[in-house]
């Protein structure tokens, strides 16, 4: 397998540091893998973090910047950081307002952010607050989660919560608007090939030339069925309504949809599956307020897509509306 | 014993405990391939190393000695066992900032495993280290409250009782962890993490041996003052059980 790879070992460290090379207005905090914010901690505001494995770039410290994270933690890829580097970048985003944690439903990241969240306090005495995301409807449980895996809706999250903290508001204020993102928001992905981790540098998993994953996850973990290969509206079709059906979202509603790359998937597709997906969704009177389209959560070099819709209300918009300038995301006034 | 004998017996230990996951790297490893991803061994041993190394400019002093172990584990190990171990190691240290005593031993060891089953959201039954910590614990602390037995003899009970408890995880579907994946596939299987933490209480024992064992039969065959007993012999039984708890 061709990679643009140095030492498998090395990925990580090396794609970190040319990250922050590319970005002045990032740091990175020395001997670990985390980046945060060049001016961290930022004074008088609550600090929103985030973390997990890599290998789903931009995710997670592609959205360090204004109006979004101070700072987000890289484990090896499909890793979760450990805790002692987590605690370190809760300690270096924390400006006297406390520290909000965005953690992805999976087991290794919600015990390492816990027993980070846990040295932090006993350490700096830091206020913490976290939620736990889950956004994916395709299954209850899976190789690495109780419950559901965390997955591309964590962008809006990172979004809202990072809005409410440029505005001033308190880490219960944040809190409250990550959870209500968090019930409001539902996801479905699928795979057309496997990702390639450098370690192993072959396939996860294999699937057929004519086969697709229905349900997959953003670490090759399986997914709920294996099908033969459809066109992309059928494809849509049944991720769309898988997520609607799960959000019970009613007619009239407004809401906020990704139509994600999973990392190897042309942006010409990931346009073709949006067409669609706006077509259905006006089908059921449902009211698309912010549409994107692009490559937030990956899953290395799989070819494939996520589709996720965030039911809004009044304040969400507000805040997905907020400014924001990181290497991932923007968004500019007006 | 005092506080620096403490000290000195947490030290030994985490020396023999060390040891032990260097010589048992391949057995963990070969348990966790079967049900899980094949890397315990290599992470317990790494994380041990790490926490002897952390101990050497660490204080004398029996709750930081406990808590340097924890953050050892939790940065060296990685995964979800580095949180379970390290974190609830960390924790529980909390509970020996008076020193080690038969009861604050007791604490420790319930708020290690209290930990434990919030940190991984498990109970008995689930085919995790909580099935070789429960036992442990409940029956060290029915030892020494109920039965008025001493640290040691209590000790040695609870290392009795984890090891049915690791006995316990092999003919039983796991519903924790990612052995949980597997379903009935992972019947038949012992539980890695069980097993490792049987691996820690069992040297802790024997750490606790050479410090209280010639206490306890002098006590018990000499008739002497129960009172000027009791307190070396906690001391030291404590000491280790805070060590092992933390360790398992």
């Amino acid at each position: 397998m061709k990679k643009l790879i140095n030492e498998p070992d090395a990925a990580v460290d090396e794609m970190l540091e040319g990250m922050v090379a590319a970005h002045p207005e990032l740091r990175r905090l020395e001997g670990t893998e985390v980046v945060v914010r060049a001016d961290a901690p930022v004074e008088g505001k609550v600090g929103i973090v985030s973390g997990g494995g890599s290998g789903h770039e931009p995710t997670h410290a592609g959205y360090i910047g204004d109006g979004m994270l101070d700072g987000a933690a890289a484990g090896e890829v499909f890793t979760s950081p450990t805790a002692d580097q987590l605690s370190e970048m809760i300690q270096a985003c924390d400006g006297g307002e406390g520290v909000f944690c965005v953690v992805k439903n999976y087991e290794g990241d919600v015990m390492n952010f816990e027993t980070a969240i846990e040295m932090a306090e006993m350490e700096a005495d830091t206020d913490v607050g976290y939620v736990v995301v889950d956004d994916d409807v395709a299954v209850e449980d899976s190789l690495y989660t109780s419950g559901r895996r965390g997955v591309a809706g964590t962008i809006f999250v990172h979004k809202a919560a990072g809005a409410m903290a440029h505005r001033g508001a308190d880490l219960a204020e944040i809190e409250r608007v990550a959870e209500k993102v968090t019930d409001r928001v539902g996801t479905m992905g699928t795979a057309l090939t496997s990702c390639v981790t450098p370690e192993k540098g072959e396939a996860t998993f294999d699937l057929g030339e004519d086969e697709i994953e229905l349900g997959i996850g953003i670490h090759g973990e399986p997914g709920t069925e294996r099908t033969e290969i459809m066109s992309a509206d059928e494809i849509t079709d049944h991720l769309a309504e898988a997520v609607l059906e799960d959000l019970g979202v009613e007619s009239g509603a407004e809401v906020a949809t990704i139509v994600n790359g999973m990392g190897g998937t042309p942006l010409m597709e990931l346009y073709v599956v949006n067409r669609r997906l706006q077509a259905l969704l006006e089908d059921r009177g449902l009211e698309t307020w912010n549409a994107r389209v692009g490559d937030y959560m990956t899953s290395l070099d799989m070819m494939g897509c996520s589709i996720t819709v965030l039911e809004l209300d009044d304040e969400l918009k507000e805040l997905l509306a907020y400014p924001a300038e990181t290497p991932g995301l923007t968004v500019t006034e007006g | 014993m005092d506080r620096e004998a403490q000290a000195e017996a947490i030290r030994e230990a985490t020396a023999a405990m060390a040891d032990r996951m260097a010589a048992e790297k391949s057995v963990l490893t070969d348990l966790d391939s079967a049900i899980g991803d094949a890397d315990h061994g290599a992470n317990m041993n790494r994380g041990f190393q790490a926490a002897l190394e952390r101990l050497e400019d660490a204080d004398d002093d029996p709750a930081t000695l406990v808590k340097t172990v924890g953050v050892a584990l939790v940065s060296e190990v990685g995964g979800a066992a580095g949180p379970l171990y390290g974190g609830s190691l960390m924790k529980a240290s909390g509970e020996l900032e008076e020193g080690v005593t038969a009861e604050s031993s007791v604490a420790f060891a319930e708020r290690y495993l209290e930990t434990v089953e919030e940190r991984g959201k498990a109970s008995v039954g689930d085919k995790t280290m909580v099935d070789a910590i429960t036992p442990a614990v409940h029956t060290y602390k029915k030892s020494i409250e109920v039965d008025d037995c001493d640290p040691l003899e209590a000790l040695g009970k609870a290392v009795d009782a984890a090891e049915r408890g690791v006995a316990f995880t092999t003919p039983i579907r796991a519903k924790k962890g990612r052995a949980s994946y597997l379903g009935w596939r992972s019947v038949g299987h012992q539980d890695p993490g069980a097993t490792s933490t049987l691996y820690l209480l069992e040297e802790l024992l024997e750490v606790a041996r050479e410090h209280l064992d010639g206490d306890v039969e002098t006590d018990a065959e000499a008739d002497v003052d129960p009172e000027e007993l009791a307190e070396p012999a906690a001391g030291g039984e404590v000491d280790e059980s805070a060590n092992s708890d933390g360790g398992s």
